[in-house]
C-alpha cells in the first residue's frame, strides 16, 4: 500500500515487447493531431462558457456558433477519433506483431485522407462557412465542402479501419486455431461497429446533403436525413467507449498487478455491444413529428438492452480489482481497495472515469426514458450528461492511456514527476466537470436549453433562474469550465513533456496475460460473420418499415438555409 | 463458459430493474396515453400558409376550455408571438416549421418538442396557474437562434 508510486519505476517487467518502432510513428502521428486538436477545442469550450455566463462578449469576428461547432468537432470528433486509431494501432503492433508494410502504407494512406478531411472542415468553420454544429442538421446547410472534408474524414477511418482489421486477419491466418488475443478481439468489434455505423452518415452526407448542398437536387427530405444521422450518431458515442473498454479490459488489469476476471465475458461484452448500439438511434429523436409511437418504443427497448454489457463490464472490472486485491493479502469486505494502486495515474484517472460512469449511465437511461425525454430534450442536461460520458469516463481514460502510450511511443519514461502532474489533472477534471456537469444538469431541469448563446430571453423570469442559484447558474457552470481549461492545459503540457522533455527511457504497454478461464472461451465469439449478420438483422428489423414511411410518404421537402448561420 | 454466482445475481438484479423501468414507462405510454409527441400529420415546408390550419396562425376556441393554437415557427420567431388565453384552460399546440428545424418549449412545464420542416408536431398543456409563460426554442436555427422566443398570458 505504501509508497505505491514508487511501482512506477519498478514497473518494467514486460519492455521487450513493445510497438515496432515504424508503427510508433503512424501511432504518434494520430497523437499529434489529437492533441493539437484537443488544445484549440478546449479553448472554444472556454469561451463558451465565459459567454453563456455573460461574463465575456466575443469579438464581431467570432460567432458564439461558430465556436461550438469547433468545440464539438475538435474534441467529439477529431480527438476522440485521431486518439482512437493512434491506440489501437499502437495495440495491434504490441498484441498482433508489426504491421506488414503493405498494411501500414495502407494504414498512412487513412491517416491522410482523415487528415485532408479534417482541415477542409477546420478551414470551413474558421472561414464561418460551417456553423452549422457537429450534428449538422439539415435544412440549415454549410458550404458543400465541408460536407466533402466530413465524407474524407469517414473514409479515411475507413482505410485506416480495414487496415487494422487486416492485421488481425492475418494474424489469425498465420495463427490457426489459436484464440486471439483480446485487443485484437475488441478492436475488430471496435472497428465493425464504427464501419456499419458510418453507414448511415454516408448515405445521408453522399446522396442527400452533398447533391442538395451543390444544387444538383432542389430539396431534402430531412427527417430521413435527421434519422440516418442518429442511426450513426448513437454507435457513435460506443466508438468513443469502446476504446476505453479496451484499456479497462486489457490494459488496465496489468496496472494492478493482476489478471482479468473473465476473457469469455469480455468478448460476449463486445459482442453485445455491436449488436446493440446500432438499432437504437431513435431515442435521439423521441420528441420528433414523422415517427410513431410504437416505432420509437422498439428501439427504446432495445437501448435498454445495450445497458447490459455495460453493466457485464462494470462487474468484470471490480472483480478484476477485488481479485488483484485478494492476492495482494487485502482481506474484509473492503481491505482489498487499500491494495490498490491509488497513487498511480495510470490507474487513477481510467478509475475515476469509471466512477464517474456511474451517475453518467444513470442520466443516459433516464434520457432514453421515452416520454420522460420530454423533460430534458435538448436541454443543458443532456450537455452535462455527454460531459459525463464522453468528457469524463472516456477522456479520463484516454489521459491514462497517453501517460504510458505516448512515453512507450517516444522512447521516453513515465517519471514521478509526470505522475504527480497526472494526479493533480485528475482531480482538476473531476472537479472542475463537478461544477460544470452538475450545474448543466440542474440547470436543464428549469429548462435552459442547449446549444443557445447568452440570453435572457428579454429578462423572462423563467430565464433569470438561471442566474440567480448558486449551484443553477451559469456563472457555476462557466467556474466549472475555467476549471476543467485549466486542466486540459495541463493534460496538453503533459503530451509535451511525454513526447519531447521526459527523460528517454522505457515505458511498458501494458497488456494484460490471459485471464484464467482463457482457455474455455467459446469459439463461437470468433464468428465474425455470424455476430455481423445478426446485427444486419437488427438493424433492419429496427429501421425498415419506419424508413421505408419516411421515404414513401414523405412531405415536401425542404431548400438550402445557408443564409441563417452567417 | 462461466458465469460466477455473483455476476449471475447483479446481472439479475440489472437486467431486473431494466424491466421493470421498461414495464413502467411502457404502461404510462400505452396504458395512460402518456406518449411522446409524434403526430404523422405532413404539410408542405415551403407552403404553410397556403393550407389550413396554418394559413390562419392563432388561437381557436373548440370548446369551453380548450383551445388549439396554431403556431408557425421560423427564423427567429413564432408567429402568432404572443396568445393570451384564460386560467384553467387546455391548450392543444400544433406547430409547424416554414424554414429550418426549431423546437417549441416551455419551460418548467411537459411541453418540449421538435419542430421539424414538413411535419405539424403537437402537444397539450392545461394552464392551472395564472402568469406569462415563455416559450423558446431549443433547437439550433441559425445566428439568431437566442432570441426566438414568444409569450402565452395566463389571465384569471
Amino acid at each position: 500500500m505504501k509508497n505505491s508510486a514508487l511501482r512506477v519505476e519498478e514497473y518494467s517487467s514486460d519492455l521487450d515487447v513493445r510497438v515496432a518502432p515504424k508503427d510508433a510513428a503512424l501511432s504518434m502521428a494520430h497523437i499529434y493531431i489529437a492533441f493539437s486538436a484537443f488544445l484549440v477545442g478546449a479553448i472554444a469550450g472556454l469561451l463558451q462558457g465565459l459567454v453563456r455566463g455573460g461574463m465575456i462578449e466575443l469579438p464581431s469576428w467570432l460567432g458564439y456558433y461558430q465556436i461550438l461547432t469547433a468545440h464539438g468537432v475538435l474534441l467529439a470528433l477529431v480527438f476522440t477519433t485521431y486518439f482512437i486509431f493512434a491506440f489501437l494501432f499502437a495495440g495491434m503492433s504490441r498484441t498482433h506483431g508489426a504491421f506488414s508494410d503493405r498494411l501500414r502504407k495502407l494504414s498512412w494512406t487513412g491517416f491522410i485522407v482523415l487528415t485532408i478531411g479534417t482541415l477542409l472542415a477546420a478551414v470551413l468553420i474558421i472561414l464561418n462557412e460551417a456553423s452549422v454544429l457537429y450534428t449538422f442538421y439539415a435544412p440549415l446547410t454549410a458550404h458543400p465542402l465541408y460536407y466533402v472534408g466530413l465524407t474524407l474524414f469517414v473514409v479515411g477511418s475507413w482505410i485506416s479501419g480495414a487496415a487494422l482489421l487486416a492485421h488481425y486477419f492475418s494474424w489469425k491466418k498465420a495463427h490457426k486455431g489459436e484464440r486471439t488475443p483480446l485487443f485484437g478481439y475488441m478492436t475488430v468489434a471496435t472497428i465493425v461497429l464504427w464501419i456499419i455505423a458510418c453507414l448511415g452518415v454516408a448515405v445521408t452526407v453522399l446522396l442527400q446533403m452533398i447533391p442538395w448542398a451543390f444544387g444538383l437536387t432542389d430539396e431534402i427530405n430531412v427527417l430521413l436525413s435527421r434519422t440516418l444521422f442518429w442511426y450513426f450518431g448513437h454507435p457513435l458515442v460506443y466508438f468513443w467507449l469502446l476504446p476505453a473498454y479496451i484499456a479497462w479490459y486489457v490494459s488496465i488489469p496489468k496496472i494492478i498487478g493482476g489478471k482479468l476476471f473473465s476473457d469469455s465475458l469480455a468478448r460476449m461484452a463486445f459482442v453485445l455491444f455491436l449488436l446493440f448500439s446500432i438499432p437504437v438511434g431513435f431515442h435521439h429523436q423521441l420528441m420528433e413529428a414523422g415517427i410513431s409511437h410504437m416505432w420509437k418504443f422498439i428501439q427504446t427497448l432495445l437501448t435498454f438492452v445495450v445497458i447490459v454489457p455495460s453493466l457485464m463490464t462494470a462487474f468484470s472490472i471490480f472483480g478484476t480489482f477485488e481479485q488483484t486485491g485478494r492476492a495482494k493479502g487485502g482481506t474484509g469486505i473492503f481491505y482489498w481497495l487499500h491494495k490498490l494502486p491509488w497513487k498511480d495515474v495510470r490507474f487513477f484517472a481510467p478509475f475515476m472515469g469509471m466512477i464517474i460512469f456511474i451517475p453518467a449511465g444513470a442520466g443516459g437511461i433516464i434520457n432514453a426514458s421515452f416520454q420522460m425525454n420530454a423533460v430534458i430534450h435538448n436541454t443543458l442536461w443532456v450537455v452535462g450528461h455527454f460531459h459525463l460520458t464522453v468528457g469524463s469516463t472516456v477522456l479520463l481514460t484516454f489521459f491514462g492511456i497517453s501517460y504510458w502510450l505516448i512515453p512507450h511511443l517516444t522512447g521516453r519514461k513515465f517519471t514521478p514527476f509526470l505522475n504527480r502532474l497526472g494526479m493533480v489533472q485528475t482531480w482538476l477534471w473531476a472537479i472542475g466537470m463537478f461544477f460544470m456537469s452538475g450545474g448543466m444538469h440542474l440547470i436543464g431541469l428549469l429548462g435552459a436549453p442547449r446549444r443557445t448563446a447568452y440570453t435572457t430571453y428579454q429578462n423572462h423570469p423563467d430565464a433569470l433562474v438561471w442566474f440567480e442559484g448558486i449551484f443553477t447558474n451559469y456563472i457555476t457552470i462557466a467556474i466549472g469550465g475555467v476549471i476543467l481549461f485549466v486542466a486540459a492545459v495541463m493534460m496538453f503540457y503533459n503530451f509535451i513533456y511525454m513526447t519531447w522533455l521526459a527523460p528517454k527511457g522505457d515505458t511498458e504497454f501494458p497488456i494484460s496475460e490471459p485471464a484464467e478461464d482463457a482457455s474455455e472461451t467459446p469459439k463461437v465469439f470468433e464468428n465474425w460473420k455470424l455476430w455481423i449478420g445478426i446485427a444486419i438483422v437488427l438493424i433492419l428489423f429496427a429501421y425498415t418499415i419506419p424508413i421505408y414511411d419516411m421515404i414513401v410518404n414523405a412531405p415536401p421537402g425542404s431548400p438550402t438555409f445557408d443564409y441563417l448561420i452567417k | 463458459m462461466h458465469l460466477h454466482r455473483y455476476e449471475k445475481i447483479w446481472l439479475t438484479f440489472g437486467i431486473g430493474s431494466l424491466i421493470i423501468f421498461l414495464t413502467v414507462l411502457g404502461v404510462s405510454a400505452f396504458a395512460m396515453g402518456h406518449q411522446p409527441p409524434s403526430h404523422m400529420a405532413k404539410v408542405d415546408p415551403q407552403n404553410v400558409r397556403s393550407e389550413a390550419p396554418f394559413d390562419e396562425p392563432g388561437l381557436r376556441q373548440i370548446d369551453e376550455t380548450t383551445y388549439q393554437a396554431n403556431i408557425i415557427a421560423m427564423a427567429f420567431t413564432y408567429q402568432p408571438n404572443k396568445i393570451e388565453v384564460p386560467v384553467g384552460s387546455t391548450v392543444r399546440f400544433h406547430v409547424t416549421s416554414s424554414d429550418v428545424v426549431h423546437s417549441f418549449t416551455i419551460p418548467n412545464t411537459n411541453v418540449n418538442f421538435m419542430v421539424t420542416p414538413g411535419h405539424i408536431n403537437m402537444a397539450e398543456h392545461t394552464f392551472t396557474e395564472p402568469g406569462t409563460y415563455l416559450v423558446l426554442c431549443n433547437e439550433y436555427c441559425g445566428t439568431g437562434h437566442h432570441h426566438m422566443q414568444m409569450t402565452i398570458e395566463v389571465v384569471e
